[in-house]
């Protein structure tokens, strides 16, 4: 079992304040792993911190290397897809555009026709809305908008920060969909943050859980999800 | 009439430098919401070099693009040098330093080449032509210059990867990073292009108002009334919005003597073009902060 991603005693800091006092964990290749916790857990702040988003201490390795301290495009040009909270589309540019900045770092043209020819097969609905402002999507496209930017990268690994925030169930249910193709077909690993934990259960195939900071629990999806105390006390359902 | 057509024509060539100092100023703000106060002085610096070109016996032609290029590299160095560490730094440290570097290039101008007025002779060739009486060849190819440049850089942004790397990294630096963007180098380019606008402006300008350190003052305060009039975060917009504080100072100035004359009454005059810039900067302000074509910046609070 290679791990792809592994992390240390991880701390994190905003500012003078710390967010994240001790979290280790490790992300097999091609598996899909997701965090768990309530609000302010620090989930997103994990995310952030593998992509050098915050300041950290401790140990972030991908295939080994170390890769804390390294600024974020750097870490982006690594392999590594980061789907933020809150989407981050560029709402001025075209769906098009938005693509092709995701795709600005290759060279390999041929591939990157590739992958954007991917992309609409997953998400069709991007194909009619390619030359429409990115910031006149609905909710759920831009979300499609954000992970397929994400894929234009061409990562090994995709980091999701709540994908399913703020959208409706049946749309939630096609992006999941989606997400387990992409793992599979293009093999694309896959660290998730979700507040909806049995949705991510579902999903995933490890777990860990976080309380202020700290992972307080993991294992397989399937432990997790049948561990009462742990759903009741942290996952709420 | 024709005096009115001769205005207007005027303040087409005048507009077309105030509209590339406006599409500088605007270059430095979309991507980092400072307004460069030291962008005149850059430009005058800039004219004083190809001077200094043309001196030596280049031609003018040859001398823009150098000086464009090493004006390119001066904005790039001043972005990565003097304001990569300010990063951070509260807006008004920002503006001291933009002051200072004011301050800098003046009489950094004034010590290599002296206060005493220069002229560099226009590089367009003295032709006449219908409506020779209305316009000069060097107000004409300000235009054409102005245009060509815009179409350009338009082009730029448009169709290159770089291009819209760099609108991306202005419109949205977080996401910009995210997808492997080196947003850092995106300013400093933002700073060596609009360095390089200035430097036409600066070299189309020297020879209609004469090479002196003080030569960009006024027409900076011009080419803000612009970019403020066609909106700070629009490009397009400080282009048409620099034509027409170009037109406008020229057209009501015309209509304050022409009042003078039938009336006798002073009100407005040739004298009066910096006041009438200001009052444009001043009612755009007030009236519609985010200009003609801006957009207006909506936060969730």
């Amino acid at each position: 079992m290679a791990a792809l991603l592994e992390a240390e005693g991880l701390k994190a800091y905003y500012g003078q304040t710390q967010a994240l006092h001790d979290v280790s964990f490790a992300l097999e290749l091609g598996g899909i792993t997701t965090l768990l916790g309530a609000n302010g857990a620090g989930k997103t702040t994990t995310l952030r911190s593998i992509c050098g988003m915050v300041r950290t201490e401790g140990s972030i390795r991908l295939d080994g290397r170390p890769i804390g301290g390294k600024a974020t495009e750097d870490i982006i040009r690594l392999g590594v897809g980061h789907v933020p909270e809150g989407r981050g589309t560029f709402t001025n540019l075209s769906v098009d555009e938005n693509l092709r900045v995701a795709a600005y770092t290759r060279k390999d043209k041929a591939a990157v026709a590739r992958d954007l020819a991917m992309v609409f097969e997953y998400f069709p609905i991007l194909k009619a809305r390619l030359n429409q402002q990115a910031g006149t999507l609905s909710g759920g496209e831009q979300q499609m908008l954000a992970i397929s930017r994400a894929l234009m990268l061409s990562p090994r690994l995709m980091l999701l920060d709540e994908p399913s925030f703020g959208l409706a169930p049946l749309i939630v249910q096609e992006i999941f969909r989606i997400m387990r193709r992409i793992n599979s077909e293009a093999k694309v690993s896959m660290l998730l943050v979700e507040q909806n934990a049995a949705l991510a259960l579902e999903l995933a195939d490890h777990a860990y859980v976080l309380e202020t900071g700290r992972v307080v629990m993991s294992g397989k999806s399937s432990q997790v999800k049948n561990n009462e105390a742990i759903r009741k006390s942290y996952l709420g359902y | 009439m024709e005096q009115l057509i001769q205005q207007i024509a005027s303040g087409l060539a005048n507009g077309a430098v105030y509209a590339c100092l406006a599409l500088a100023l605007v270059m430095i703000f979309v991507s980092t919401d400072h307004i460069n106060f030291a962008q005149g002085e850059l430009a005058m610096f800039s004219a004083y070099l190809v001077w200094q070109a043309l001196s030596w016996g280049f031609n003018f032609w040859l001398a823009l693009p150098v000086v464009a290029l090493i004006s390119f590299m001066i904005g790039v160095a001043i972005e990565r040098l003097i304001l990569r560490p300010l990063h951070d730094a509260p807006v008004l440290s920002v503006v001291v330093v933009f002051i200072g570097l004011l301050a800098i290039f003046h009489s950094l101008a004034g010590a290599i080449w002296g206060h005493t007025i220069k002229a560099i002779p226009s590089p367009f060739p003295q032709f006449s032509f219908v409506g020779s009486g209305y316009i000069g060849p060097h107000q004409i190819g300000m235009i054409v210059v102005t245009l060509v440049l815009l179409l350009a850089l338009f082009a730029f942004f448009r169709f290159t990867p770089l291009g819209l790397a760099m609108r991306a990294a202005a419109q949205n630096p977080a996401s910009a990073r995210l997808a492997g963007v080196r947003v850092d180098w995106m300013l400093a380019l933002g700073w060596g292009l609009a360095a390089a606008i200035g430097a036409v402006a600066g070299s189309l300008v020297a020879p209609a108002v004469y090479l002196e350190p003080n030569m960009m003052a006024s027409i900076l305060l011009y080419g803000f009334a612009g970019a403020l009039v066609g909106g700070i975060s629009s490009p397009g917009g400080a282009v048409a919005g620099g034509f027409i504080v170009g037109v406008l100072e020229n057209v009501i100035a015309y209509l304050g003597n022409l009042l003078e004359k039938s009336s006798g009454v002073y009100i407005i005059g040739n004298g009066e073009k910096l006041t009438v810039a200001l009052i444009i900067v001043i009612t755009v302000l007030t009236l519609k902060p985010s200009g003609l074509f801006g957009k207006v910046s909506v936060k969730r609070v």
